[in-house]
């Protein structure tokens, strides 16, 4: 053989003299950032043998939209609205854990009727987002119809969200030291009648009602299914302690047989008044991680029929100071969000601007999980995990 | 005038010809359009829509056309690392072959553009063709996704081809023939279709045979929108994707007529004049098949390649297989 001039044409021979039994290259195929099935701009750079993954890269950073940063120039109020948009299909629950850790530091003691609010609004937009998950997983593996039908009934409990904060997804409703009065409220100390919608509480059982309707809908047009068992059942399996090291969180850790919820763990909320339970799987598969936010569905709607139940009277909002002003201090409160934990470490320097905002969000541990978990699966895998995952690409690259 | 004879045969025998085909695609648009509203009204209904509204002024009848019309407006690109040529050919292969299915398809006694003496045998050899061009759309687009798409496709459709097969043979057998027209004759005959005459396994196993042949949910893989974003057709615009649209259509009513044929009795039903009302007792049957496999589309997910396979080779083949053994030992012993 003749020596090669060019370098490349030199590796390429090397290749062909190595390789003894007969092999065909794999083909690298480049899964996104526009993709249907990608959840917005996640890129998986994926190696295949076949329709067998050999290796994938996950690339992100696509949606980063520099949070934490933007969060060092505005003041605390200001920030509420920032932090609705990092998840934007819960929006609700992001606004509490940065809510919270602000009051620790200043100290204050939020009403209980606001604190009620704010977990009934925070179950409510877990039941939205549950849904929404609920419905389109099956959309992924092909099947069309759960999701119309989930999405009618998820459109109830926006509207509820709507009725008291007046915005869909981004509500923008959490005060330091309470929640907003609702519009034409006046002074929420004087006009308490005028805190909630009128109604709101006979309209929540109703969708209440529905949301249960809609579960045992899912039950039996999707988990019933047979080829659904066949697509999920055994697919990408995350053993719990691997879960716990790669940091995943939230339902996803659930799945993988771990019972912890933050919900029963941390006093953001007071969620030790009500009763209900956490669902755990059993294998870590995909089946596991649908059928443990299928539960949390109906266990948020329990949440939410015991807490308007007793909601107690009172003010809306606490004493605070018409300049805010944080002390200097820093903290660190997680809540359980719909996709998981997440967590805000603010650290202050006593002005009216954070020194430092740190956001954990669930969605990015949850996805760290992904190299490791995809190896050795098939294509329609792919789709089968990155579903069942429940990320938002907002609430990875913030 | 030895001559003239002839020479009029001849031309009556191209007349006839350029007739049928006509009549053929004719019936065959005019069949399609049907099936394609009812899957826009029915997949609506099922999901809690409305679907289609405005078109025709009544139902939407008219958004099959004004879909259509849509498509013809639209450039048809063809990608630059496309393999031209192939690229071109490759729908209308498959429609060809969809079409020439229509050609045994007996609507009455006599009502038959050709009645083969092979009859089925030649629905199936021809039916194989459209592989050819599902692959060859694949292959061509120069597109991964196209590729895998078309790959699947052809992995698929030789798989399922085998049951298919032998699940006809079951009715050949009892029927006693391969000529179309006589299968239907020998359920007269009967008394009742095969369907409850001992070929219940057999429908079976045909209907998701060939529902996995027309790339149909569960077996939708080469489409797969999730996965490979449109399959084979990714790259497609304008009237090739149209023409692809259609074959699929086609295919449904096609497959569904040949069901109807070889299990439901085809255009017989009791009491009724077969002569008169044939074509709309086949329309009938060919309408309840299409639903079903509506209704299948809009419920269920769609399998994984490897468990199609095995659905396949060790479900599927076996069964019919053993629907064959039980069928020739009830034909030789009765």
């Amino acid at each position: 053989m003749s020596q090669p001039l060019d370098p490349m044409a030199a590796a390429h021979v090397s290749e062909v003299a190595v390789s003894v039994e007969l092999q065909t290259p794999g083909m690298t195929i480049n899964i996104g950032p526009q993709h249907p099935s990608t959840h917005g701009v996640l890129r998986l750079v994926a190696e295949l043998d076949g329709e067998r993954i050999v290796n994938v890269e996950p690339v992100i950073g696509y949606m980063h939209r520099g949070y934490e940063k933007l969060s060092e120039v505005r003041t605390y109020p200001q920030i509420n609205a920032l932090v609705n948009r990092i998840d934007w299909v819960s929006g609700f629950s992001n606004e509490i854990p940065f809510m919270v850790a602000v009051e620790r530091l200043m100290e204050i003691e939020v009403p209980e009727r606001a604190q009620y609010i704010r977990l009934i609004l925070t179950e409510l937009v877990r039941i939205s987002n549950h849904l929404v998950f609920l419905s389109s997983y099956p959309l992924e593996l092909g099947a069309s119809t759960p999701l119309m039908h989930a999405l009618r009934e998820r459109e109830h409990v926006l509207e509820l969200i709507e009725g008291v904060t007046g915005g869909r997804f981004h509500p923008n409703f959490n005060r330091i030291g309470g929640v907003k009065p609702a519009a034409g409220g006046g002074s929420t100390q004087k006009k308490l009648a005028q805190d909630l919608p009128k109604g709101f509480l006979a309209e929540t059982r109703a969708a209440m009602d529905r949301v249960f309707g809609i579960c045992d809908d899912l039950d039996t047009l999707v988990m019933g299914n047979e080829i659904f068992h066949a697509r999920t059942k055994g697919v990408a399996i995350v053993p719990p302690d691997l879960a716990l090291e790669y940091g995943v969180s939230g339902p996803n850790l659930r799945g993988s047989g771990v019972a912890f919820d933050l919900r029963k763990h941390e006093n953001y909320l007071p969620y030790d008044k009500f009763d209900f339970d956490v669902a755990v799987g059993e294998n870590g598969d995909c089946f596991d991680r649908y059928y443990v936010r299928h539960e949390e569905v109906r266990q948020a709607a329990r949440i939410v029929n015991q807490a308007i139940d007793d909601i107690p009277t009172g003010p809306l909002q606490a004493k605070v100071p018409r300049v805010i002003k944080v002390p200097k201090g820093e903290t660190y409160v997680r809540a359980e969000n719909p996709k998981g934990e997440m967590g805000y470490y603010v650290v202050s320097d006593g002005g009216r601007i954070p020194y430092r905002l740190k956001i954990r969000s669930a969605s990015f541990s949850n996805l760290s999980i992904l190299p490791w978990a995809l190896k050795g699966l098939l294509v329609p895998d792919i789709i089968a995990l990155l579903g069942s995952l429940d990320f938002v690409l907002g609430d990875v690259d913030r | 005038m030895p001559d003239v004879m002839p020479v009029a045969i001849e031309i009556n025998f191209y007349v006839l010809l350029v007739l049928k085909i006509l009549v053929i695609t004719g019936v065959m648009l005019g069949g399609l359009l049907p099936v394609i509203l009812g899957e826009l009204k029915i997949g609506a209904h099922m999901q809690s829509r409305v679907g289609p509204y405005y078109a025709g002024g009544r139902w939407g009848w008219a958004q099959p056309m004004a879909d259509g019309l849509k498509f013809f407006q639209k450039e048809d690109l063809i990608p630059t690392a496309a393999d031209r040529h192939v690229y071109k050919i490759a729908p209308y292969l498959l429609m060809v072959s969809t079409l020439a299915l229509f050609v045994i398809i007996p609507f009455s006694p006599d009502l038959i553009a050709v009645d083969l003496d092979l009859g089925i045998f030649f629905a199936l050899a021809i039916s194989s063709l459209s592989t050819l061009g599902v692959l060859m759309a694949g292959w061509s687009s120069g597109n991964k996704y196209s590729l895998i798409g078309g790959l699947r496709a052809a992995a698929q459709i030789i798989a399922y081809e085998l049951p298919l097969v032998l699940a006809v043979i079951g009715v050949v057998i009892q029927a006693g023939t391969l000529s179309m027209v006589g299968i239907v004759e020998a359920q007269v005959e009967m008394g009742v279709p095969f369907l409850i005459g001992g070929q219940v396994v057999g429908f079976v196993v045909f209907f998701i045979a060939s529902l996995a042949e027309l790339n149909r949910t569960p077996f939708d893989l080469p489409l797969a929108e999730s996965e490979l974003v449109m399959g084979y057709l990714t790259e497609y615009s304008g009237f090739r994707f149209a023409i692809f649209f259609l074959a699929e259509y086609a295919g449904i009513v096609a497959v569904s007529a040949i069901a109807s044929t070889l299990f439901l009795g085809g255009y017989g039903f009791w009491g009724l004049d077969s002569a008169v009302f044939g074509p709309f007792v086949l329309a009938a049957k060919v309408g309840i098949l299409a639903f079903l496999m509506i209704w299948i589309r809009w419920s269920w997910p769609r399998l994984r390649e490897d468990q199609l396979q095995t659905l396949a080779w060790k479900w599927l083949i076996p069964i019919s297989l053993v629907n064959i053994m039980a069928t020739s030992i009830f034909k030789v012993v009765f």
